[in-house]
């Protein structure tokens, strides 16, 4: 299939979805009256006359939320994908070694630290702080799991998987401790935010995370062919004359970043990465010059269904998002581990 | 061509490679010899460009070698490891494209593609191509590696070509193949350089044989001049009968078969 087809295929599907999710909620707005109001914001049918209260809850209530899981969705879908290039393996998911953890440790000492600190996390610099937060708290995870799992230049998958879980295991005894020690104020804060899901999106959110989720959405891409030649092993990457080095530090750095940032506004939304990518190769196959960007697309649309299904399933109360993506997620990654368990646990 | 003076190469505490010195010509095959830990591996690392001499130095077309940039490097020479393990699911196409990578940014042009269908038809790997190389057998895959090998060096002049006991583990069709290839590319121009196991195959293949021992180089010369019951026993310390073949001429070694210690004491 021709990639441009392939991204049209995508980016139509993501379209509509959107558009779909923007017109559900306990005010249902029918699609052609969102089409009609999205139109609008971009100068078309400037004269057309659109209900107004429509209009308000559109803009203020579900386009946040929309454009925050397309954001994520983005996000952990291509993060996935270029982790899994450089770890050579397609069960490296950032929830699974240790990277969301890794984030969301350093999201709650940031939080209580603020609470404490500040006035809580009303203000724009407030996220910043968070984002950098987590994409620190994720940075070095990743770092971690990363050297460890080396053994001559070929990260070990069981290493991989068994890193993870001590870093999971870290984190989550750390996390414990902060809750443990805040007071009623952090602890609110704390637990609103682990819960996790798309429901706190703000405009304000959204300006802090896009600069972290589209710098990696440009970059990533560029480094596909690289990341293709990791899967014949660093060495012989290497011999190929291809800036190994380079690549895995900037992999490292832009995946943490888009994780991080999302983990940071989100919570943990377990699977996405590991589910998208899988789907993408399994779809399109396994080129990273199309796996990479696909998995963007293909993150956003599932993450906007994931967040649909989470707000239809019992509503008017909404399940966690985490929740239905780790429903959905679990039996794919064991389907992967029992087709493929000859093949990818070398 | 590529000349060797003097490479001593230390890892910590232990020298591996000791004071060695050679040459290889474009149209030579040279195949190193030697019993495990003789330092034929460390050699290849050095040769390949992976560490730096410790003393002494290696020159490729008159240049040193550790002075080219990875991508110089990466058109100049390739290299067949002995065991690549992969567990994305490329198709083999993708991993002979893989050798063209030094030669294009984004898109391969259309020499890339007709490099990759010659390379592809000439390791037999051409009924391939739309398959997963996940589930090709093991000499197959061995084979789809020695195509993207190929690719990557196909259009250089004398280019070093490095094999890391390509034939390990192989069976007896596919090690003729491969290094009845090996032997035409050098025919073609390039330098070819071995690590095998089997002496054997050495005597019918190599233009010069290097034989190491302790890091150090012991003999080096054609089959005819130094593979002989004495070489064999001074490197290997194996017992071997060496014959003439009288149909090729060539060199046949014969392990003599061992009286195991524990019998005869009984």
């Amino acid at each position: 299939m021709k990639n441009g087809l392939i991204y049209a295929i995508l980016g139509l599907g993501v379209f509509f979805t959107a558009a779909l999710s923007l017109s559900m909620g306990a005010m249902k707005i029918p699609v052609q009256d969102v089409l009609l109001i999205l139109a609008k914001k971009v100068w078309l049918f400037k004269n057309t006359a659109v209900d107004e209260q429509f209009d308000t809850v559109l803009t203020i209530v579900r386009m946040p939320r929309v454009i925050m899981g397309l954001l994520v969705g983005a996000a952990l879908g291509i993060s996935g994908a270029a982790i899994q290039g450089i770890f050579r393996n397609p069960l490296a998911e950032p929830g699974l070694i240790g990277i969301s953890s890794g984030a969301s440790l350093f999201a709650v000492l940031i939080i209580a630290a603020e609470t404490a600190l500040l006035a809580g996390l009303s203000n724009l610099l407030g996220y910043y702080l968070l984002a950098f937060g987590s994409f620190a708290g994720a940075g070095i995870a990743t770092l971690v799991v990363y050297q460890i799992s080396r053994n001559d230049g070929r990260p070990n998958v069981a290493t991989m998987l068994l890193a993870g879980i001590a870093v999971n295991a870290l984190a989550g005894a750390l996390t414990g401790l902060v809750t443990y020690m805040a007071n009623d104020q952090q602890l609110r804060n704390i637990t609103f935010w682990l819960l996790g899901s798309l429901g706190g999106a703000t405009w304000q959110i959204i300006l802090c995370l896009i600069p972290f989720v589209i710098i990696p959405l440009v970059l990533l891409p560029t480094m596909a062919k690289t990341l293709n030649a990791f899967a014949l092993g660093e060495t012989q990457a290497q011999q190929l004359g291809l800036p190994v080095g380079r690549v895995k530090r900037w992999v490292v750095i832009l995946s943490t970043m888009a994780v991080g940032a999302s983990v940071a506004v989100s919570g943990i939304i377990s699977f996405v990465g590991l589910l998208v990518p899988h789907m993408v190769r399994l779809i399109f196959g396994v080129d990273n010059r199309r796996v990479l960007p696909a998995s963007a697309l293909m993150g956003a649309l599932i993450l906007t269904l994931a967040d649909m299904i989470a707000r239809k399933v019992v509503a008017p109360v909404e399940l966690p998002i985490g929740v239905i993506t780790a429903l959905l997620g679990t039996p794919v990654f064991l389907y992967i581990l029992i087709k493929d368990k000859k093949k990818i646990t070398r | 061509m590529l000349t060797v003076e003097n490479v001593t190469y230390k890892a910590g505490k232990h020298t591996l490679v000791k004071d060695i010195s050679f040459m290889v010509h474009p149209g030579e095959v040279m195949v190193i010899l030697g019993a495990n830990g003789a330092g034929k591996s460390s050699l290849m690392r050095l040769l390949s460009a992976e560490k730096k001499p410790s003393v002494g130095s290696i020159t490729l077309s008159g240049k040193v070698l550790n002075s080219y940039t990875a991508k110089e490097l990466a058109l100049k020479r390739a290299i067949l490891n002995q065991q690549n393990i992969i567990n994305l699911d490329f198709l083999a196409m993708d991993i002979v494209q893989m050798g063209r990578y030094p030669h294009y940014s984004n898109k391969p042009a259309a020499h890339d593609l007709d490099i990759i269908t010659e390379v592809m038809a000439i390791t037999g790997t051409t009924h391939m191509a739309d398959r997963s190389f996940l589930w090709l057998s093991g000499g197959e895959q061995q084979r789809v590696h020695l195509a993207r090998v190929l690719a990557q060096i196909w259009d250089t002049p004398e280019a070093l070509l490095l094999l890391d006991e390509p034939v390990s583990g192989m069976d007896i069709l596919y090690q003729q193949q491969t290094l009845s290839l090996a032997a035409m590319l050098a025919k073609k121009g390039f330098m070819v350089v071995a690590i095998l196991h089997d002496i054997n195959l050495a005597a019918q293949y190599a233009d010069n044989i290097m034989m190491l021992k302790n890091g150090r180089k012991w003999y080096h010369g054609s089959p005819a001049e130094i593979l002989n019951t004495k070489s064999i026993y001074d490197v290997f310390e194996a017992e071997a009968d060496v014959f003439t073949n009288p149909n090729t001429l060539k060199q046949l070694i014969m392990p003599k078969v061992m009286i195991h210690q524990a019998q005869t004491t009984v």
